[in-house]
């Protein structure tokens, strides 16, 4: 959370770039603070603007408006070897004519660090790391997980404002990136460097981040904590973009004290914590593993709707139903595999789902 | 059988170097040991009188051969670091228009470049005659038949051969790792120094291999745009050769050049360390 003075400050940054003539909103007025120490994520769709605006903060790109600042110092026009936030690049961007010793000590050097002192930090760093041992390797003498890691040292030894990481982990296999997720997320509790994460990937982020910002087309969505983006999605956008959510359209029938009664089909009936009118178009989410499946109808006081069961596929740990509701609105249901599972509805049925009205919510 | 077919493949080729490379080769060192004249016939004696001979008659101007490569070379360096650099780093989506103007005096001949430049050069051509006119330049003002206009003549026929290797080299290097110099504190000199010139250094090895060794080999250059006090070993070759009808001289004169070029290569390379260069090209 962000402290007295934020380790970064955006204030209404646009970048635009000239593009066969035409002038391209790559971000359209991006402002947010991030706190010293804090695991900060930029998360979005290629094209989001998440890339551009991480570019900004390390100095690649000035923008076009706005200010960045840095522990309070505006540093809009500074350029990347005068900040004091390092990078690590996406195809980690290693030299590739040192060997990892020199990679990682070059930004200390480049500082005029005494020789004695460097190699003290040089030596600390690619410990914590865990690549002792291997200082007179070349990058391409090593593997995709050890590359990322001298990356890492590389920027850490320098012991930066903030760190910045351009999808660091994307060119690793599946197995490799979950342990490097840990990996990191503990390296930066050993350092306690504000992080500034930049993915494409929605678990990564979930997992990893303090707090995540969520962009689309130039702008922020939602900034918020993991649980929050997940339980409460601001918008379609983010209900759609994050896990699976189901998405339904329907008339404000009644305003019921805080709640909001949807209807959709004949017997259908949905609460919805909100603001309304009654006769009003609404969207909200419900995300499938907060829905029960079954063949009678559900107490009062839950949401419920009725539809037919279509798809139903086995995936281990719990099983997903797609149920076509009356208007064609396809609902994805996620029924954990317990051994009580008595209710299991087959191809064709006739089903009832339900769910709390608190596990819903209107979209902007 | 599968596993013999490249070598199949690449018979012809290793045919056409043996014919055309190993024969030839072979045959020149043969005749280097021989005595005689075109009138008596050649007989082999293998005497290294010709090797001796030839090396002290000609001293001076295989020296100067190798300075006026080599200053050339160097020249050329000077000259062709920048626009490599230019053209990989700023000339954008003109590119390939700026590597086909490089390209471009290839398509005339190379002895009628080398004519044309000494009309240029000309002490009343189109240049120097109308800048006399002018009174700009003195009227005993004289480029034409000096060291100026050989040197000057080599570096422009072989400066494309500097340029492309530099070029290709520098085109390899990945925006992102100048980046990231620059994100670790290293300024535009320091980025260049420990970056960039560092990773182009296999395309500076094979740029200066490909202009200094047939710049110091070339006779046409000095023939065209030199006088009396600047002939090169090329043109000793040719003259032994085709006008002294002297093949034994000829063949030894061009095997010490080969010799003498070859050793400079090695030293070259050793000190430029060819381990590293091969190591950072083959990344």
């Amino acid at each position: 959370m962000p402290e007295d003075v934020p380790a970064i400050e955006l204030d209404g940054v646009v970048k635009e770039y000239l593009a066969h003539g035409e002038t391209v909103q790559a971000v359209k007025g991006v402002s947010l603070t991030i706190g010293e120490g804090e695991f900060f994520s930029l998360l979005g769709p290629s094209g989001c603007g998440k890339t551009t605006t991480m570019r900004m903060i390390a100095g690649f790109e000035e923008p076009t408006k706005g200010l960045v600042k840095l522990l309070g110092q505006d540093v809009t026009n500074v350029p990347p070897n005068k900040r004091d936030i390092n990078m690590v690049f996406q195809s980690y961007a290693l030299f590739p004519h040192m060997n990892v010793w020199e990679n990682v000590a070059f930004g200390l050097r480049r500082k005029k660090v005494a020789e004695a002192e460097i190699k003290q930090r040089v030596g600390d760093i690619l410990e914590i790391v865990d690549l002792t041992g291997r200082e007179k390797r070349r990058p391409r003498e090593m593997s995709g997980g050890q590359q990322q890691r001298v990356a890492l040292a590389r920027a850490l030894v320098n012991r930066p404002r903030a760190l910045l990481l351009d999808e660091p982990l994307g060119a690793l296999d599946l197995k490799l990136r979950q342990q490097m997720q840990t990996e990191l997320k503990r390296i930066q509790r050993e350092v306690g460097i504000t992080f500034v994460y930049v993915t494409h990937d929605q678990s990564e982020a979930l997992t990893m981040s303090d707090r995540i910002a969520v962009m689309n087309d130039g702008l922020v969505e939602q900034l918020a904590d993991p649980r929050e983006i997940y339980e409460r999605p601001a918008s379609k956008f983010v209900a759609g973009f994050i896990g699976t959510s189901n998405l339904l359209s329907g008339t404000v029938d009644a305003v019921e004290g805080d709640l909001l009664v949807v209807r959709l089909g004949e017997h259908d009936r949905i609460l919805v914590p909100g603001k309304a009118a009654a006769g009003d178009t609404v969207d909200l989410t419900v995300r499938p593993e907060k829905i029960t499946i079954s063949t009678e109808q559900p107490e009062a006081g839950l949401s419920m709707v009725q539809g037919t069961v279509g798809e139903l596929t086995y995936l281990g740990t719990y099983n997903s139903y797609a149920v076509a509701l009356a208007d064609g609105t396809e609902i994805t249901v996620f029924q954990q595999n317990a051994i009580d599972s008595s209710t299991t509805a087959e191809r064709g049925d006739t089903v009832w789902l339900s769910w709390r009205p608190q596990h819903s919510y209107t979209l902007s | 059988m599968r596993r013999w077919t490249p070598y199949w493949l690449a018979l012809p080729a290793w045919l056409w170097l043996a014919i055309f490379l190993v024969v030839p080769i072979a045959a020149m060192a043969s005749v280097s040991l021989t005595t005689g004249n075109l009138i008596d016939g050649f007989t082999q004696t293998f005497s290294v009188s010709n090797y001796t001979d030839a090396i002290a008659k000609y001293s001076t101007q295989l020296v100067r051969s190798l300075v006026y490569g080599g200053v050339a070379t160097v020249i050329m360096l000077v000259l062709g670091y920048p626009v490599a650099y230019w053209i990989a780093f700023k000339a954008g989506h003109r590119k390939s228009m700026f590597l086909f103007l490089l390209l471009l005096p290839f398509f005339v001949s190379f002895v009628l470049r080398t004519i044309s430049w000494g009309f240029l050069l000309a002490d009343d051509g189109i240049l120097f005659g109308t800048l006399k006119g002018w009174g700009v330049l003195p009227e005993d003002f004289h480029v034409l038949a000096t060291t100026v206009a050989v040197i000057g003549g080599l570096v422009y026929n072989f400066l494309p051969f500097m340029i492309l290797p530099i070029y290709v080299a520098l085109e390899r290097v990945d925006p992102r790792v100048i980046e990231a110099s620059y994100d670790l504190y290293a300024s535009r000199f320091s980025t260049f120094r420990r970056v960039v010139l560092p990773l182009s250094l296999p395309g500076v090895f094979a740029g200066v291999l490909m202009t200094f060794v047939p710049a110091t080999a070339d006779p046409i250059n000095a023939q065209v745009l030199g006088g009396t006090g600047n002939t090169m070993i090329g043109n000793i070759v040719q003259t032994e050769y085709l006008v002294n009808n002297d093949y034994p001289t000829a063949s030894a004169i061009s095997f010490t050049l080969m010799a003498v070029l070859l050793i400079g290569i090695f030293i070259y390379a050793r000190a430029l360390g060819t381990e590293n260069v091969l190591e950072a090209a083959a990344r």
